[in-house]
């Protein structure tokens, strides 16, 4: 006996979900979760993202559009008649039951016998790292071990959709790293379908396939992480996902799939991205930054302003009229002091026109 | 077939083809029906026999209501037939049931339009029974359901199911009777609606008089009531206030003896304290006595009146008062005090400009609940009245006295009940929405400033003096069933003991010959059966109050808290009006006392529940649904174990409070059916106090073994460390 994986695929369809009759929490969202794959639901807090996985457990009904899981339309069905399982935020173990309790507490609702119940258990536990464990009690494990409980009490119902509500919020840096990939690898492993909320961009980069970024209660971008890091669609999402310098620049022409660009001193050519030319954005990543201290060299020029060393990279901050410009540099070893000039020039990568909106 | 619409519908039709109809005279429990002529003996007989003997026609429409949810056989939930069937069916069978149930009474038709419209009838109508009990659940829950397939809360048919059950009993067992009240209120004695008589009435001298301001003839008792309740108000708050801070803001050693303090009035019966006052400072009082030898005074009846009733409910509901209190001055941020004092001001100045201002709220409510007890109260005006009239008890001689005027009562308890709920409307709208706590859940490490100089003297002086005052009050109550006669021969005697509570073997083995035996046992089983009642239906209301969200949840919670406002005299009255005639006819049973206590002491189950609920984490609920569990299953295996503490609560309130109330049930007691409290007030008419005092010791001993076995009973809650561990360092998960 082992842990089977029935994933189905989760569509949205033009879904609107209104609190207290005026708070938009949703605004006509659509996309579509391929079965066998991992999403990440990305944003700030507040912008509907967890709204939209609590829609696909059934905790909260569709105001308008259509929830399919699969293909069947699920809509008006509540969360004890959906195949889907969740992995809290807050874990929700029940602290009254112990370990094996918790995990089989689903498959006891189903109506199966306890002996067999008891066993897929164990096995959900193995499959975590924590076979053993059954007889003790929530409160007397670790934040991570209570983690894996939480995921192992979702796995064993073996269902179509596993949802994740910010499953690593309430473990410290260093576990948040080893968790996520014990849940990454599970998933892959099983082949399930997750849905996984989080605000944490790395996160989301590290363990998605695809990551629907959202803002304001709509869509603001879906892809794949190297898709959204490297060409953002838009200046909330370049800046959300990793840090992003805004900077004006000129589009001077179009030619094929490349434009030329002017940033103040700089010529450069990007990829045009159906812009026009005229005035408009790029994003620019702060290790795409090079500082030059030999002056003579083509460039934007600018001071050093600040410096700090973090021990891996240095971040400086450069004063140029083309605005405060925050630069991350690898060479730790020779650093520029403040109040010194430099020539800034840019990589060639890390650099996008975004939509100017 | 849906499983839960085919398992109503059995209910329903059993209701209709099996059990007797209409209520049965031998008791609720009493079973000689299945062997005295049924089906077809007119007083046991089940609906259809009632109907086939062809006396009561009207019966006849009640089966098609539980024919029609057949029909859904066969559909789907989702189907918009299935819900409109369940509802037609659930809506109008319970519409039928009312409508023939209020048409036809004791003597016919009810009203000259039914007469005129159907012809004159000789048949007439009983209280509803089991039958129609069932067959009214089955109606209620197809409309429920009903509404639930159509979306409602999720189309979650448990939650829309409670929700109903709780309205409908809510709306029989407190609307209907309160209205009750209002509809005699507006009757003259002959029955007929008369505004005139109403206003004559209400606009009494009894009621609205002012003589005692300019002779020696006593106030109205609105006045009076309203009176006594404002000074018991405000100095059980100030008395409380005091408490507070000596339990909270003082470095006084014993201070956690205090809380311990807090439980006595919950297990003292109200008038207890009453009798305790007459035994200091009555005609023949211990304190009387002396004085007069001492100064050669004039022993007088000083006590009866006004101050006694005001010392007595001092007594009674300062701890209640304390309780209020000092969750207000713990909820006082410490930093708020710290941040004065690093802001350079001294003790005194924190505490007028921070400390007093945050507690404002909390002396407001306070003194609302104070003047609600005080409204209220009905044993000690009782006791101590003398010529000071108060309208609970003015209510209770309208009805038993001479008089017999229930319109009076009714227009008095109108009066009583626009006092406490305006106070209780104050209350809930304008303390309900401010929130001056100040405690977040973060951690907030500080402690409360100490109370300055000039402010802890005053204040131990009165709250030493006041302990000693209660502590003597309770000796007295302790001595008082051990001597002979009060005031005249102290000599140490059991004989009172002995006459309530004297048990010997007869014949047939042991004998219960004590003269208090037959009420004591009858309040032990009433309280024993309604303790659960209320907690199943404090506890149920307050999971939907926490954990759902509906149109109209608003009134929903007022209509449940509600009838906490309303003093247990108008219950008694309204009870008395309600539930005299068909269709609902339970005076002079146990299940009306039993009944009186459920709803009466709802609001402190309810109370219980959402306090412990909101600690609770919605999302272990959401976890055991999107586990699968629907949310019956979700409230019997993870709430309900989790809420312990609660269920511990409510019962040991509910119990205790059953044992104690005397205001509502003086009303509804029979002779088969008497309680303590009654039985004790009855010898305190007579003069009696040994006896009255030899019982209350027994009730309050016994209520203090009950706490201690309910809390045995439902044991302690089993989950470990409250808080779990957020935080896991690398080293404890490679040992893991």
């Amino acid at each position: 006996m082992s842990i089977q994986s029935k994933a189905a695929s989760v569509t949205f369809e033009n879904v609107t979900k209104i609190y207290g009759g005026s708070v938009v929490a949703v605004d006509d969202v659509s996309f579509v979760v391929e079965a066998g794959a991992l999403v990440t639901l990305l944003g700030p807090s507040g912008c509907g993202k967890t709204t939209t996985l609590r829609m696909i457990a059934g905790l909260e009904m569709a105001n308008k559009g259509r929830v399919l899981i699969g293909d069947e339309n699920v809509t008006t069905l509540p969360a004890t008649d959906r195949d889907v399982s969740m992995v809290f935020q807050s874990y929700a173990l029940f602290p009254h039951m112990n370990v094996g309790e918790n995990v089989a507490y689903g498959l006891d609702v189903s109506g199966m016998a306890k002996s067999e119940s008891r066993d897929r258990a164990i096995e959900g536990l193995k499959l975590v790292g924590l076979n053993g464990y059954q007889e003790r009690l929530p409160s007397e494990l670790s934040g991570g071990q209570q983690q894996r409980v939480a995921v192992a009490r979702a796995l064993v119902l073996e269902p179509q959709v596993l949802l994740f509500d910010e499953p690593l919020s309430n473990l410290d840096a260093k576990l948040r790293r080893q968790v996520r990939e014990e849940i990454r690898d599970i998933q892959r492993n099983l082949g399930l379908t997750a849905v996984y909320v989080t605000h944490d961009q790395e996160e989301a980069l590290a363990v998605s396939d695809r990551i629907i970024v959202m803002n304001n209660a709509v869509i603001a971008q879906e892809g794949t992480p190297r898709d959204l890091y490297e060409e953002p669609a838009d200046i909330f999402v370049a800046d959300f996902i990793g840090d992003a310098n805004l900077v004006d620049a000129q589009l001077l022409s179009v030619s094929g799939d490349r434009a030329d660009v002017q940033i103040a001193e700089l010529n450069v050519s990007l990829p045009h991205r159906n812009l026009q030319p005229g005035s408009v954005n790029i994003a620019v990543r702060p290790e795409s930054f090079i500082l030059s201290t030999d002056t003579t060299t083509t460039g934007i020029a600018g001071t050093v302003d600040k410096c700090s060393y973090l021990g891996n990279h240095m971040e400086y901050s450069v004063t140029t009229n083309i605005g405060e410009l925050f630069v991350v540099a690898s060479d730790v070893v020779t650093t520029i002091q403040p109040k010194t000039g430099v020539k800034v020039t840019l990589a060639n990568h890390g650099v996008t026109l975004v939509a100017n909106t | 077939m849906n499983r839960t619409v085919l398992m109503w519908l059995a209910v329903g039709w059993v209701g209709f083809l099996i059990l007797p109809w209409y209520v049965i005279e031998d008791g609720f429990w009493g079973l000689e029906w299945l062997i005295d002529g049924y089906p077809f003996d007119s007083d046991y007989g089940p609906a259809w026999a009632h109907w086939l003997e062809g006396d009561k026609a009207w019966l006849a429409p009640i089966p098609v209501f539980l024919l029609l949810p057949f029909l859904t056989h066969g559909r789907l939930k989702t189907d918009p037939f299935y819900s409109k069937v369940l509802i037609i069916s659930g809506l109008g069978g319970l519409a039928y049931l009312v409508i023939q149930g209020f048409s036809i009474g004791i003597s016919g038709w009810e009203s000259t339009i039914m007469e005129f419209l159907f012809g004159p009838t000789e048949n007439r109508q009983y209280g509803l029974g089991y039958g129609a009990i069932l067959v009214a659940a089955a109606y209620l829950f197809f409309l429920t359901q009903g509404i639930a397939a159509r979306g409602a809360i999720n189309g979650d048919v448990f939650v829309v199911s409670s929700i109903g059950f709780i309205i409908a009993i809510v709306g029989a067992f407190i609307f209907f009777p309160v209205i009750q009240i209002l509809v005699s209120a507006l009757q003259d004695n002959e029955g007929a609606y008369s505004l005139g008589v109403f206003f004559t009435k209400l606009t009494d001298k009894k009621i609205w008089g002012l003589d005692c301001l300019y002779s020696t003839v006593g106030c109205g008792a609105a006045w009076n009531s309203l009176f006594l309740a404002i000074i018991v108000g405000a100095s059980t708050t100030a008395l409380g206030l005091v408490f507070a801070l000596v339990a909270t803001r003082s470095g006084f050693k014993y201070r956690r003896v205090l809380r311990a303090l807090t439980i006595l009035p919950i297990i003292t019966p109200p008038f207890v304290i009453g009798l305790s006052i007459i035994l200091l400072f009555g005609l023949s009082g211990v304190v009387t006595q002396f004085v007069s030898e001492v100064f050669g005074l004039q022993a007088t009846r000083w006590v009866y009146g006004l101050p006694g009733i005001w010392i007595a409910q001092m007594l009674a509901y300062t701890p209640i008062a304390f309780l209020v209190m000092i969750g207000v001055v713990e909820g006082i941020s410490p930093s708020m005090e710290e941040a004065a004092q690093t802001l350079r001001a001294d003790r005194w100045k924190t505490f007028t400009t921070v400390s007093l201002p945050l507690m404002r709220p909390g002396l407001a409510n306070a003194f609302l609940i104070g003047f609600i007890e005080s409204m209220a109260d009905f044993g000690n005006p009782l006791v101590l009245g003398g010529n000071y009239d108060v309208l609970s008890t003015e209510i209770f001689f309208a009805i038993v006295g001479a008089q017999n005027d229930q319109g009076m009562a009714a227009v008095l308890a109108f009066v009583l009940l626009g006092f406490t709920l305006t106070a209780f409307y104050i209350q809930r709208r304008w303390l309900g929405r401010k929130s001056y706590t100040t405690v977040t859940g973060k951690g907030d490490s500080g402690t409360h400033a100490l109370m300055p100089n000039r402010l802890r003297f005053p204040v131990y002086a009165v709250a030493f003096s006041w302990t000693g005052f209660t502590i003597v009050v309770y000796c007295m109550i302790l001595f008082g069933g051990f001597v002979n006669t009060w005031g005249l021969d102290h000599t140490f005697t059991l004989k009172h003991y002995i006459t309530a509570f004297s048990v010997s073997w007869g014949e047939e083995g042991l004998l219960w010959t004590g003269a208090a035996w037959d009420s004591f046992w009858t309040t032990i089983s009433i309280a024993t059966v309604s303790a659960p009642l209320t907690a199943a239906v404090g506890l149920l209301t307050a999971y939907i109050l926490v954990r759902q969200t509906f149109a109209g949840k608003d009134l929903f919670e007022f209509g449940t808290m509600l009838s906490f406002a309303i003093p247990g005299t108008v219950i008694g009255v309204s009870y008395i009006l309600a539930f005299n005639i068909p269709p609902i006819e339970l005076t002079g049973t146990g299940a009306i006392l039993v009944l009186c206590f459920v709803f009466r002491n709802m609001p402190v189950g309810v109370r219980a529940g959402v306090a412990a609920m909101s600690q609770l984490d919605k999302s272990l609920d959401e976890a055991s649904l999107t586990l699968g569990a629907n949310s019956w299953y979700t409230c019997r295996k993870v709430v309900l174990p989790l809420l312990r503490p609660a269920i511990i609560a409510a019962l040991v309130y509910s119990f205790v409070r059953a044992m104690t109330a005397i205001s509502a049930v003086i009303f509804l007691v029979s002779a088969e059916y008497d309680m303590a409290t009654s039985y004790i007030i009855g010898r305190v008419e007579n003069n009696d106090y040994g006896l009255a005092i030899a019982y209350s010791t027994v009730l309050i001993f016994v209520m203090l073994a009950s706490v201690l076995v309910f809390q045995g009973l439902v044991g302690e809650r089993k989950i470990g460390r409250r808080e779990p561990e957020k935080t896991d360092t690398p080293a404890q998960n490679q040992a893991a």
